[in-house]
């Protein structure tokens, strides 16, 4: 059982750092465009389909980035684990 | 008053509602009830998982409060809610694997349940479940009254029946269902949401003349519609900022969202869960937002910001529609309504009740008691909703604020930090609960920020401190 729970431990440790180095990612690309462009007068303000240059691109892109980030993620780098001891025992 | 729309409304919300029940009827097996009324047995699947967190936490700020403030403030508000598309990977990518696999190995039930075995303190369990009931009250409240004032402005009935309607229908569900039938309902829920918020940003698109038409009737009325800063420039870049710790990554501490995190089936489901929440958060933050900003220009001059949504959908849905899809954010409400009661409940019954006045109750009795208690609870909370203040939004973030700077050490480092103990715990629920309140009511934004970032830091100061000098002591 200690064992057990020393691997998973491991492997949920990383998931969580991965988890932490996401989410500094996605605030630093939402503030860099929000604020970037978004400081300047609004009269100059660049559109791309309609929405303002800082919107579209801190808000839209980023929710699709962070999505396609999240899959890919959780389909390359994370491990399937039993959840308890029985689990863990019958494989 | 509007008798398509309300028919449609109302059956929308009976069907999602009657196939909870049947499901949650024939799931009935599992051998403790305490697991299952609360915990649904931990046999969540990663659709279900994914749908009860949004639908838990994607509640009245973001269906009504939240777009209500977009109508006011233009594109910084939105700006400031897709910080929210955090928690769709963030929470349970930090509790993870690790908190389901301690969880199960506690026999956990509730977030209290996981603290008291952690940290073994009797004063751990009952602080806790204090600023759970306090804190979990008025977002209650706030639920409730954003149910009322929804019913109100479609059916035109007074808001004190709608809010009678809204009180009764939710009591009936959560009483007899559980936690199974609340997360099945959230499933059937959520799914109305992501299809219900498309149909309506895009009428309201096609209804104000194309995006582009509206971004220049919006920068003609102010343009500071349309910069990050807000109607009249006062969301500074440090305030909105903050919201990454209130409403992202912050959330990982709420109670009702730690104990999903702790009801899943296996680590499959618990990747599906990642993908899907992060998505569909993402598209319920942003679409409902952006409705906010654009019924601007198309309804001018509405002045109760709870009632811009329901407004907006009248205005450019066909009724039979406009009820369907208004039965999303009421199906909302009602889902985070009936976590939180459940919540509220199990603490005063498992963590009180059944640890320390009588441990050895027979099943039968703490079977009443669940519901009783649960019934009696949303009578009460009914009561604080007659008289409601206006925007329902700031008594929510009250409560989450002050939930995370209490929960937020105690849960993350007692999951992670082996030398974390019980003083550790005690100080920073004590330390979060007060200067949160007391920043609350004297001094709302130290450093521009919201108030709940300094909390959370003396928190961690109090926890750390306290873990390490009291720690050696001891041992």
């Amino acid at each position: 059982m200690k064992k057990q729970n020393k691997h998973a431990f491991q492997i949920a440790n990383r998931e969580a750092l991965i988890g932490v180095g996401l989410v500094l990612f996605h605030f630093t690309w939402w503030f860099a465009f929000a604020y970037g462009f978004g400081k300047e007068d609004p009269s100059n303000y660049q559109y791309i389909f309609g929405f303002p240059a800082w919107f579209f691109y801190s808000c839209i892109v980023g929710i699709i980035l962070i999505s396609v980030l999240v899959i890919i993620i959780v389909k390359f780098f994370f491990t399937d684990l039993p959840l308890d001891d029985e689990e863990y025992e019958k494989r | 008053m509007n008798t398509t729309a309300t028919i449609m409304l109302f059956s929308s919300v009976a069907i999602i509602f009657i196939i909870g029940l049947l499901a949650s009827r024939t799931a009935k097996s599992s051998n403790s009830f305490m697991e299952d009324y609360y915990l649904g047995g931990r046999s969540l699947g990663g659709f279900v998982l994914a749908m009860t967190m949004t639908a838990t936490y994607g509640s009245a700020s973001s269906f009504i409060g939240g777009p209500g403030v977009a109508y006011t403030e233009g594109l910084g508000w939105v700006l400031l809610s897709v910080t929210q598309v955090s928690t769709g990977y963030f929470t349970l990518m930090i509790l993870g694997k690790r908190f389901a696999i301690v969880a199960k190995k506690y026999k956990a039930v509730t977030m209290v349940d996981f603290l008291k075995e952690r940290y073994q303190s009797k004063w751990v369990v009952l602080l806790s479940s204090f600023s759970i009931i306090i804190f979990l009250f008025s977002a209650m409240a706030a639920q409730w009254i954003g149910g009322g004032r929804l019913i109100e402005s479609v059916t035109g009935l007074s808001y004190h029946s709608a809010l009678l309607i809204f009180v009764v229908t939710v009591l009936i569900y959560v009483t007899f269902g559980g936690f199974r039938a609340v997360t099945l309902t959230d499933s059937i829920q959520g799914t109305i949401m992501v299809i219900g918020t498309f149909i309506l940003l895009g009428s309201i698109i096609v209804a104000g003349g194309g995006i582009s038409s509206i971004m220049a009737d919006l920068s003609g009325e102010n343009p500071n519609l349309i910069t990050p800063y807000g109607a009249d420039g006062t969301l500074t870049a440090s305030y909105v900022s903050s919201y990454w710790i209130l409403v992202g990554v912050g959330v990982v501490a709420l109670p009702q969202i730690v104990v999903r995190a702790m009801s899943y089936k296996s680590t499959k489901a618990f990747h599906r869960a990642l993908i899907i929440g992060t998505i569909v958060v993402g598209v319920i933050m942003l679409n409902m937002h952006l409705i906010g900003v654009f019924a601007r220009p198309i309804l001018p001059g509405i002045e109760v910001g709870d009632t811009v949504i329901p407004l907006v959908a009248l205005e450019v849905l066909p009724p039979w529609l406009a009820g369907i899809v208004l039965a999303a954010p009421l199906a909302a409400i009602m889902s985070t309504v009936d976590s939180l009661l459940l919540l509220v409940s199990s603490t005063i019954v498992k963590d009180v009740y059944i640890n320390y006045i009588k441990p050895n109750a027979p099943k039968k009795q703490v079977r009443k008691l669940s519901m009783t208690v649960t019934a009696i609870l949303g009578f009460i909370v009914y009561l604080l909703a007659i008289n409601p203040p206006d925007l329902i939004i700031w008594l929510n973030l009250y409560t989450i604020g002050g939930l995370e700077a209490a929960f937020i050490w105690p849960v993350v480092m007692g999951l992670y930090w082996k030398k974390g103990n019980k003083y550790g715990a005690i100080a920073a629920i004590v330390i979060g609960f007060t200067s949160y309140i007391l920043f609350q009511a004297f001094y709302p934004e130290p450093f521009g920020m919201h108030s709940v970032v300094s909390s959370i830091g003396l928190s961690l100061i109090a926890y750390v401190g306290a873990s390490l000098s009291l720690g050696k002591k001891i041992v």
